[in-house]
């Protein structure tokens, strides 16, 4: 604020030194110059007059001569008068308007009201450094949970854009470059109530030196960087970035689970769906010879993993030799019937469109689709904005850069123990998933099911733990009451209980909590709000735990008492 | 030699001095003061607010505050000259002349006190 009061008070000091030089040059005139009364007889116009009149000469010229009509001498002054104020007002004005339209102090009143806005919020936010594909999506879906957040990028069209969208809570926006320090602090990165930073420009050093920026100046605050390459990835790990997500290596992994064990690739995929997202349908890519289109980044990423599970790859590529492609590789893009026919697509099961352009993509699949429509298609996505047609492809399934790090990284920051629970999850049966996601499917309906956390501690849930401590014992199945009517169930589920260093993967129902606990759930959305009545609503957690409704008032609990 | 050091002292110093040839004589005779000297006091100390308009240091701050000050005392009383000359039925009597010249004596401490700042500032720079 101080800042731009200065900056324009210095750029119209000449203006206004030069309307006050002008003002008492006219008023002075006018007390000089020999006037007449009405009467004939001669008068002095004092300076009370004389900055009446100049007051409105120049602003306002049309008003009559007063007090009595003005001699020659006095008008030849008024005209000159007249002039000399009306260009220093011009002046001036125009002085403080190019002032305000210039761009570096435009720059400062947007970096200004960018850190009042920053200032204002007092609940805890995340810092988004990159407002890309992947930064607007992770934006929009940490809006819609209710978490603030603060953005720092580079292009001013995508600030526009930020500006434009409709994001129900404040996002202040800075046009900046990420990698200044200076930047990070203005966006908050040393306020208390920072509780992330998220680096996810599309630029690998612009990412890393936010990171160790991050790492630097607030060390208690957890950093989370996209990398792209394997040496920025150690690079950053090397000095203790708490979570580097590489899209190429996420997706690619993906994949491999979802051949190897579909049922746990759908939990994946439902579990870290953002607010509101469709439930992903089941898939069931199958096993035999896959065909890959393009040996970039993204193609290696695929190749690896999908050679680690068994499956034999036909690669096609246009500069085998150049990306550093297996020998038998097939030349070309892809695009063309011949090559896919080279590449034996008649007998192949599955394909991948991985090169980095869209219309290249979906020309492989629409091909491929002609020589063989039994295909398990996969296509990559790169811009968010082709959403349109690869969703009128129909494709099995697309990976959107974008989509598949901010899924990541919202799960990642919204609920911690998601990543301990998918990690116990990934040594579990096929089977096992199976099973797990036909019961969260019976109970989610059509939307992607929420996950959060219950702490069972006296702070987050002061009605679960002094019922605890009253040597009740509370189950699992207590929490499932419905606060309307105890025998109706909350359409939810209990994933996981860590107790310590203990870890309890779908505790049973009659699970007994212990305070301390860390409970995991997921369930319809809306039924989290409802399990905040038994944890924090003492009247509330009686009744459902024991059925009887509980005397509010001290004279009704001792009358009650006594009988 | 600084241009702008010199324009800014000469501005400062210049309010000062119209300032006491305007409050210096009888109290309550207006003979002893010219309505003259209040104007150019009046339109000197404006154009010095105005030059100290920016400074971000401390010491500009002051400066600036003991300039409106000055700007303040003069302007009322100029009001109140204007008043007795036109408004009230009175004129100028004694007693509105003291008050004049009692207020123009007000901003002539203002005034004193900025160029006590300026000689102070001045000092400390050994350059």
């Amino acid at each position: 604020m101080h800042n731009i009061v200065y900056v324009l008070l210095r750029r119209i000091h000449v203006p206004l030194i030069v309307l006050i030089c002008m003002y008492a040059v006219s008023i002075l005139g006018f007390v000089l110059i020999p006037g007449m009364d009405n009467t004939g007889k001669p008068w002095q116009m004092g300076f009370f007059h004389a900055f009446y009149f100049v007051s409105f000469l120049g602003t306002t010229i049309g008003l009559g001569e007063i007090p009595y009509p003005f001699t020659d001498a006095q008008r030849l002054w008024a005209t000159a008068s007249i002039f000399g104020t009306v260009i220093a007002w011009l002046y001036g004005i125009g002085a403080a308007l190019s002032a305000l339209q210039d761009p570096t102090f435009q720059l400062i009143q947007k970096e200004s009201s960018f850190r009042r806005a920053v200032k204002r919020i007092a609940e805890p936010f995340y810092l988004v450094c990159g407002y890309g594909d992947t930064g607007s999506m992770l934006v929009r879906a940490l809006s819609e949970a209710g978490y603030r957040a603060v953005v720092v990028e580079l292009d001013q069209s995508r600030i526009v854009a930020l500006e434009l969208e409709d994001l129900g809570l404040p996002v202040p926006g800075l046009c900046a470059d990420a990698a200044q320090p200076d930047n990070l602090i203005l966006a908050g990165l040393n306020r208390p109530n920072c509780i992330g930073v998220i680096a996810l420009t599309n630029s690998d050093d612009v990412n890393l030196k936010v990171a160790i920026t991050s790492k630097l100046l607030n060390p208690g605050v957890p950093a989370i960087a996209r990398a792209e390459s394997q040496e920025v990835e150690a690079n950053m790990a090397s000095f203790g970035t708490d979570e580097i997500i590489n899209p190429f290596d996420t997706f690619a992994g993906r994949l491999a689970l979802a051949l190897h064990s579909p049922g746990i690739f759908l939990l994946y995929e439902w579990m870290t769906a953002v607010p509101h997202e469709r439930l992903r349908e089941p898939i069931f890519p199958p096993r035999g010879r896959w065909i890959l289109c393009g040996f970039g980044r993204f193609g290696k990423a695929v190749h690896e993993r999908l050679q680690a599970e068994g499956v034999e790859v036909t690669v096609i590529e246009t500069k085998p030799e150049l990306t550093g492609a297996p020998a038998n590789s097939i030349v070309g893009r892809g695009t063309e019937a011949r090559t896919l026919k080279e590449a034996g697509i008649e007998h192949a099961v599955g394909i991948v469109a991985g090169t980095n352009n869209d219309s290249n993509n979906l020309s492989i699949i629409m091909t491929a689709r002609d020589l063989n429509p039994g295909l398990f298609m996969v296509g990559r996505q790169n811009l968010h904005q082709n959403d349109a047609i690869f969703a009128a492809a129909q494709l099995d399934l697309t990976m959107q850069h974008g989509s598949v790090i901010a899924n990541k990284i919202f799960a990642l920051i919204t609920t911690p123990l998601l990543s301990d629970f998918l990690r116990l999850a990934r040594a579990q049966s096929n089977e096992w998933a199976n099973q797990l996601v036909s019961s969260i499917g019976g109970i989610s309906g059509e939307e992607a099911p929420q996950t959060w956390v219950l702490d069972i501690t006296p702070d987050a849930s002061p009605a679960l733990c002094a019922g605890i401590a009253e040597d009740n014992e509370v189950r699992v199945s207590d929490l499932y009451r419905a606060p309307h009517n105890r025998d109706e169930r909350l359409p939810c589920i209990a994933l996981f209980i860590k107790r310590g260093q203990d870890e309890i993967l779908l505790p049973d129902e009659d699970t007994v909590l212990q305070t301390g606990d860390r409970l995991l759930l997921c369930g319809h959305f809306g039924a989290s709000q409802k399990m905040e009545w038994i944890a924090k609503n003492h009247n509330a957690f009686s009744y459902l735990y024991t059925g009887e409704e509980r005397a509010h008032g001290s004279l009704w609990k001792w009358f009650t008492r006594k009988t | 030699m600084n241009l702008e050091k010199v324009i800014f002292a000469f501005f400062i110093v210049l309010a000062l001095t119209l300032n006491f040839g305007f409050f210096i004589g009888d109290i309550d005779d207006p003979v002893h003061h010219s309505v003259y000297e209040l104007f150019a006091a009046i339109v000197v100390s404006l154009i010095a607010t105005v030059l100290k308009f920016g400074d971000r240091t401390h010491l500009g701050a002051v400066l600036l505050a003991t300039s409106l000050v000055a700007d303040l005392q003069l302007i009322v009383a100029a009001v109140v000259w204007a008043i007795a000359e036109h408004v009230a039925q009175s004129g100028l009597t004694p007693h509105l002349m003291a008050t004049i010249v009692s207020l123009s004596g007000g901003a002539l401490l203002a005034n004193v006190t900025s160029v006590v700042l300026l000689v102070a500032e001045t000092m400390a720079v050994r350059r």
